[in-house]
């Protein structure tokens, strides 16, 4: 710090970075897309290991032998399902109650904002049916849950069979020290919603349902189970939960244990790990599974029914069943090893899982980036927003270029530009803001008013509103210029100092926002970086008009979406036209906000309430007169 | 009949020093009537108990003597009494019984009962009890070194399934139990809680040295004595629950060393560890008390109960048959009663049986009782060790069981739907605030009772009482007695008890909101995240009876005591691990970073002139003095 205590070497440093600010700004971004796209090469990453020792040795024979039965079991319950035309909760006790669990209803009800396009439903009615099997050791302190959503057709059947399967054969073993929790829910995310809502007799969503009768204390740890076809030819892991939450390491460490150990194959985002680390085709696999993580996660919605158990600090993942054409076929007894096997390892558990990582980013089931890695990808992109703050701070300082000594004068000049200068940014501020608590609120109060006025369904009259607000937020910096000329020299608008100032707290702000986000949701925070650094970074009212107009509305978040949309179906493998681009869009944007009324989903008051006005700040200043 | 006038007289005897003891606590604490009813309910119990007990097991009266000839030593013992002027010497009895009932849920109940009676007077003046016989030395010693009046302990393994198994004879709660009344002589109460706790736990080898202030409280309401004395008031009392005890063998080898023949011989040759352990439930009592020594109750015997109730789960063990015998179930047969025993017996529960057309017993039972237990008639087969004819030709007892309809196991357990059931969870998420939910169900159809909730939750969840609700049928339901001891933090826990009125077939409703508390880094016990116990609640109550009792309780009521489920609350926990150490490190790292950047930004910086030297300093002090200018 001698180094910036002496005026003339603090001098020459501040001159330096103020010099070289742009090639600097240009290196910091290079090398963060460079840093991020390296996390995916092999050499870079750690190998995973387990780090509970109380899950770490796999000594115990899996003995459960049912796979057959519960193949029967599943077709009886898809007979029944199909009887009842919906869920069969008499059937269900009873197939419970016969297998020696303690069985209890729970009914629920929601009425969505507006109606659900993608899975039709608007009144949603359902009952969650779920059995528990007493642990003859423990006096109800701990649980375990094991899950399978009863989705409307013929899918998840085998899912349900197993289940009950499990149930017979884990009620008729003596070594549970946790209460197992078999739960089938209706409805997916909604009935799992309701159910732990009812666990823990919270309402945060304002969903009515009845209140549970039997618990089996604090869950530890939860597995959702979806399965759709007699034999599957692998296993695919979801992790990706509410808000972009994970669970610990560990619990992915665990299933690719038994997935190792049993001899069943292993995916992650339905991508096989490939050997040839050291071949483009590898890294290149590596680098597609890594970006669907970073796109689903940042996504911020559930991506199965565990999702929502993360929020009440409990470790959850979906196991889905995928048939494909595969020569390798796996039967339902062995899945039902495998989850025996976890279940056993779970139930060794004497605290919650803890001992791994929370952040990761996973490129295949046995390479994982933690926290200390892919942050310095994010911190490269943040730097910049820091170089062009200082840059600015010292242009601020110094109004006369060539004044020797900037700083100590500055002390004296910066009265100047800061009286006006803080009135002038607070219009931009407040209205930015205001469009975007508009674009927050309007689109499902609005929704019935659009319908009326115009020849739309509701879900599209959200949409549409939505968008048109956020287009019309693009015509605001006009019109915040105001035409009334005393208001204009009072607030200081107009001045060079002016958009200075309102760029430096824009440039603060996204700072501080993207900071945050990235904190908690990292794979949101750098694609948002992603975009928005580079605008915040070159943004100023002296560039060509046209052309920045374009740019910036390409770089914007909602753009940043539809970006996303394209590369992630690329990433499937299932490449869409635009015009079948353009409706998935409509459709995410409303499932985005669906997301937020139903589960909580925080991605959506994000993007509207404090992303989008920063984006407008800087919008303003491209239009600054 | 004998039985029958012996219980009416024990009744009345008991009822007698429970009015008493009522009419103190009265004089002592001025509380609502209905509270004064709860507290008499402690004797009824105790009434209760011992009438369905006696009516059970015929008599204890002397004519079972004559099989039974007590050891030369006695004699000695019975010589040494004598010189007291109690009429009959200081003698002392052993029974012994088990109570084996099938479970509607398809599990098997089997509740040992040994019970050890001597008539001596620890606390007598001028008199130090020194010889013993059947009476364990060790609790003896303790009763009289730290002037216990009663005492109750329990270990338990597991929970009782109300809504699958009914009541149990005797409830305890998950964990360890321990509550002592001491002899109002006691001037330093603390301080002997404090010894009894430590030189308990080396008995039991458990951990009841882990009781200390902060687990320990002293209830005004739910727990009375339970013999005869008239001292009622709290300050004699201590009571503390460590839910997170585990029982094992090495609890149950002490236990079985405190019985008179060990586990050589009698009853306590079934209890082999691998098979108790390998059950649902599992519950190890020592209950010891004065109780009258006659029925004028002249003087006071010392009575000492020593319980083991276990629950087998058949479905595990029986691999899916419902069949069972001893053999099966303790994997040992019955050869002899104790040869110090007065009374050696095993019933078996065939109430849902009487013309014998479900299941059939093997050996058939000699002869059939019938009994009125917590509430309801049952009948059962009894089988007397004493009797030469039990065990047979072989020399052997193993009762069987054997089922007549053929098939399968039902396993379509309905749930009971028992009088009284509590539950209790923890609502809410997230790691700084929460709220403990108590659900009490009255599933009478039309009778109201009251019942006192105690709760003792540790310092560490900080409760707002503030926030204390109570409902029924969604209304309030303001309890009439209630009855709060904040926590000092660190020192002792909180303290609720309430009297509620429970309406007809409802569930109440009780909740209240706390706080974690972020404890210092030394408190985190080894497994900080596995979570922080709260012990069980418990719930006492005076239940209506659904039989029509006969002639003898005009309110047939009868007294439970129902514990709830401990819960398991996460506290806020910090990384006790190599993420924590690096996340300090930064911090400082930061933190001396923000410092000196901090110091930048609000400093004004000057060019200093280099400072002048020696010489010329000395010149200018010589020109100041001369008042020349300086250079």
């Amino acid at each position: 710090m001698g180094l910036l205590s002496d005026p003339n070497r603090r001098r020459a440093l501040t001159n330096l970075l103020t010099r070289l600010n742009t090639p600097l700004c240009i290196v910091c971004y290079l090398a963060g897309v460079a840093w991020f796209m390296g996390l995916a090469f092999e050499p870079f990453t750690l190998r995973t290991y387990m780090s509970e020792n109380a899950m770490g040795s796999t000594m115990v024979e899996e003995r459960f032998l049912a796979g057959e039965r519960a193949l029967v079991t599943a077709r009886e319950f898809a007979a029944q399902k199909k009887k009842m035309g919906g869920m069969p909760v008499d059937w269900l006790v009873k197939a419970m109650q016969a297998r020696g669990l303690e069985v209890f209803t729970q009914s629920f009800s929601r009425t969505l904002p507006f109606p659900d396009e993608n899975k039709e439903r608007y009144m949603v009615h359902g009952t969650n049916v779920y059995g528990i099997l007493r642990a003859p050791r423990a006096p109800r302190t701990e649980a375990l849950v094991l899950s399978a959503p009863c989705t409307p057709g013929s899918s998840n059947n085998q899912a349900v069979g197993l289940l009950l399967g499990l149930a017979q054969y884990f009620r008729g073993q003596m070594y549970w020290a946790k209460d197992i929790i078999f739960l089938v829910n209706e409805h997916d995310l909604i009935g799992m919603q309701a159910w732990l809502e009812g666990y823990h007799h919270t309402n945060t969503t304002g969903m009515s349902w009845t209140p549970l009768e039997g618990r089996g204390g604090s869950i530890q740890a939860a597995l959702s189970l979806e399965l759709s076809s007699d034999i599957i030819t692998s296993l695919d892991l979801v992790l990706e939960g509410l808000n972009g939450q994970l669970p610990n390491l560990d619990l992915a460490n665990l299933f690719y244990a038994f997935c190792q150990k049993i001899g069943v194959l292993c995916t992650i985002q339905g991508k096989l790990q490939r050997n040839d680390w050291d071949s483009a085709a590898g890294y290149s696999q590596a680098v597609q599974t890594m970006l669907l993580m970073v796109l689903k996660q940042a996504s911020g919605r559930p991506w199965g029914d565990h999702g929502l158990f993360l929020r009440y600090h409990i470790e959850a993942a979906s196991i889905r069943g995928i048939n494909s054409f595969r020569q390798y076929k796996t039967d339902l007894t062995t899945v039902g090893k495998l989850l025996e096997g976890m279940f056993r390892k779970l139930n060794n558990l004497l605290e919650r899982l803890h001992q791994s990582y929370f952040f990761y980013l996973l490129p295949s089931l046995s390479r994982f980036v933690s926290i200390g890695y892919y942050m310095p990808a994010f911190g490269l992109l943040a730097a910049i927003l820091l170089l062009r703050a200082l840059d600015l701070w010292v242009q601020l300082g110094s109004p006369a270029p060539g004044t020797e000594d900037g700083l100590v004068d500055g002390e004296q000049v910066r009265p100047t530009p800061f009286g006006p200068g803080v009135l002038s940014v607070l219009t931009p501020l407040i209205i930015s803001h205001l469009t975007g608590v508009a674009l927050y609120t309007l689109p499902i109060m609005a929704q019935q008013t659009a319908v009326e006025h115009f020849p739309v369904s509701e879900t599209e009259a959200v949409v549409l509103t939505a968008i048109a607000i956020y287009t019309a937020g693009l015509a605001l910096p006009h019109n915040t210029h105001s035409p009334c000329p005393s208001v204009r020299v009072l607030s200081g608008e107009g001045t060079e100092e002016g958009w200075r100032v309102l760029k430096l707290i824009a440039i603060f702000y996204m700072a501080v926002l993207l900071g945050c986000t990235a904190l908690i949701n990292f794979s949101l925070g750098f694609i948002l970086a992603l975009t928005l650094v580079p605008v915040a970074a070159f943004i100023t009212p002296h560039v060509p008009r046209v052309l920045s107009a374009l740019v910036m509305v390409l770089l914007s978040p909602g753009s940043t979406l539809l970006f996303s949309i394209f590369v992630y179906q690329e990433l499937q493998e299932a490449p869409i036209t635009l015009l079948e681009g353009w409706n998935l869009f409509l459709s995410v944007i409303s499932q985005g906000i669906l997301d937020h009324n139903l589960y909580g989903s925080l991605v959506y008051p994000l993007i509207s309430l404090l992303v989008y006005p920063c984006w407008l700040l800087l919008w303003n200043i491209l239009f600054w007169k | 009949m004998t039985a029958g006038r012996c219980t009416a007289a024990l009744l009345a005897a008991v009822l007698v020093c429970g009015l008493t003891c009522a009419s103190t606590a009265a004089a002592e604490e001025a509380i609502t009537e209905e509270y004064e009813s709860i507290s008499n309910a402690n004797e009824h119990v105790q009434a209760q108990d011992d009438y369905a007990r006696s009516q059970k097991r015929r008599e204890i009266t002397e004519h079972d003597d004559d099989q039974n000839e007590p050891p030369p030593s006695s004699s000695s013992s019975s010589s040494s009494s004598s010189s007291s002027s109690s009429s009959p010497p200081s003698k002392d009895y052993f029974k012994e019984e088990l109570v084996i009932r099938p479970l509607s849920s398809g599990d098997i109940y089997a509740s040992f009962q040994f019970q050890t009676r001597w008539d001596t007077d620890f606390f007598a003046p001028g008199k130090k009890v020194s010889h013993y016989r059947l009476f364990p030395k060790s609790l003896g010693q303790l009763m009289s070194k730290f002037s216990v009046r009663e005492m109750h302990v329990s270990f338990t393994q597991g929970y009782w399934r109300t809504m699958q198994w009914g009541q149990p004879f005797l409830p305890a709660p998950p964990g360890a139990e321990l509550w002592v009344w001491f002899q109002d002589s006691v001037a330093d109460v603390d301080g002997a809680w404090k010894e009894l706790t430590n030189v308990l736990s080396g008995i039991f080898c458990a951990s009841l040295n882990f009781i200390d202030s902060t687990n320990t409280v002293e209830p005004t309401a739910s727990f009375k004595p339970l013999g005869v004395g008239n001292v009622t008031h709290q300050r004699f009392l201590r009571y503390a629950v460590l839910p997170r005890e585990i029982v094992c063998t090495e609890n149950l080898t002490p236990w079985k060393k405190l019985l008179p023949c060990g586990s050589k011989a009698g009853l306590a040759v079934l209890m082999k560890s691998e098979k108790l352990f390998h059950s649902s439930f599992l519950s190890l009592a020592v209950h010891i008390r004065p109780v009258c020594q006659d029925w004028g109750c002249k003087g006071t015997a010392w009575e000492l109960r020593q319980t083991v109730n276990v629950v087998f789960d058949l479905h595990t063990t029986g691999q899916g048959k419902r069949e069972w015998s001893f053999f099966k179930m303790f994997s040992r047969t019955l050869t002899e009663a104790c040869p110090l025993a007065t009374s050696s017996k095993v019933y078996i529960d065939v109430t849902d049986n009487p013309q014998g057309e479900l299941f059939e017993l093997n050996p058939a039972a000699p002869s059939l009782t019938q009994a009125v237990v917590l509430g309801d008639r049952r009948t059962y087969a009894v089988y007397d060790l004493m009797a030469s004819g039990t065990f047979g030709l072989l020399r052997s007892l193993n009762v069987l069981l054997r089922w007549k309809t053929p098939g399968n196991f039902s396993t379509q357990v309905d749930m009971l739907r028992p009088l009284l059931h509590g539950e209790r969870y923890v609502a809410g998420y997230g790691l700084q605030t929460g709220e403990i939910h108590t659900l009490i169900y009255n599933n009478h159809p039309y009778r109201a009772f009251p019942v006192l909730l105690l709760d003792i939750v540790p310092w560490y969840l900080r409760l707002y009482i503030h926030t204390l609700t109570v409902t029924s049928k969604s209304r309030e339901n303001k309890p009439s007695y209630i009855h709060y001891q904040p926590s000092k933090d660190r020192l002792r826990p909180h303290l609720l008890e309430m009297l509620i009125q429970l309406p007809p077939n409802s569930v109440t409703e009780v909740t209240v909101q706390f706080e974690r508390a972020l404890l210092k880094w030394t408190e985190y016990t080894p497994d900080p995240n596995h979570g922080f116990y709260v012990g069980s609640s418990v719930i006492s109550a005076l239940v209506p009876s659904v039989v029509a009792m006969d002639t003898i309780f005009p309110e047939s009521s009868y007294f439970v005591r129902v514990y709830t489920e401990p819960l398991l609350v996460n506290l806020p926990t910090p990384d006790f691990s190599m993420p924590y150490n690096v996340i300090c490190l930064t911090c400082t790292v930061v933190a001396v970073g923000y410092g000196s950047l901090y110091n930048l930004l609000t400093r004004t910086f000057q060019v200093e002139e280099p400072s002048p030297g020696v010489v010329k300093r000395l010149a200018n002090m010589i020109r100041y003095l001369r008042g020349v200018p300086l250079l």
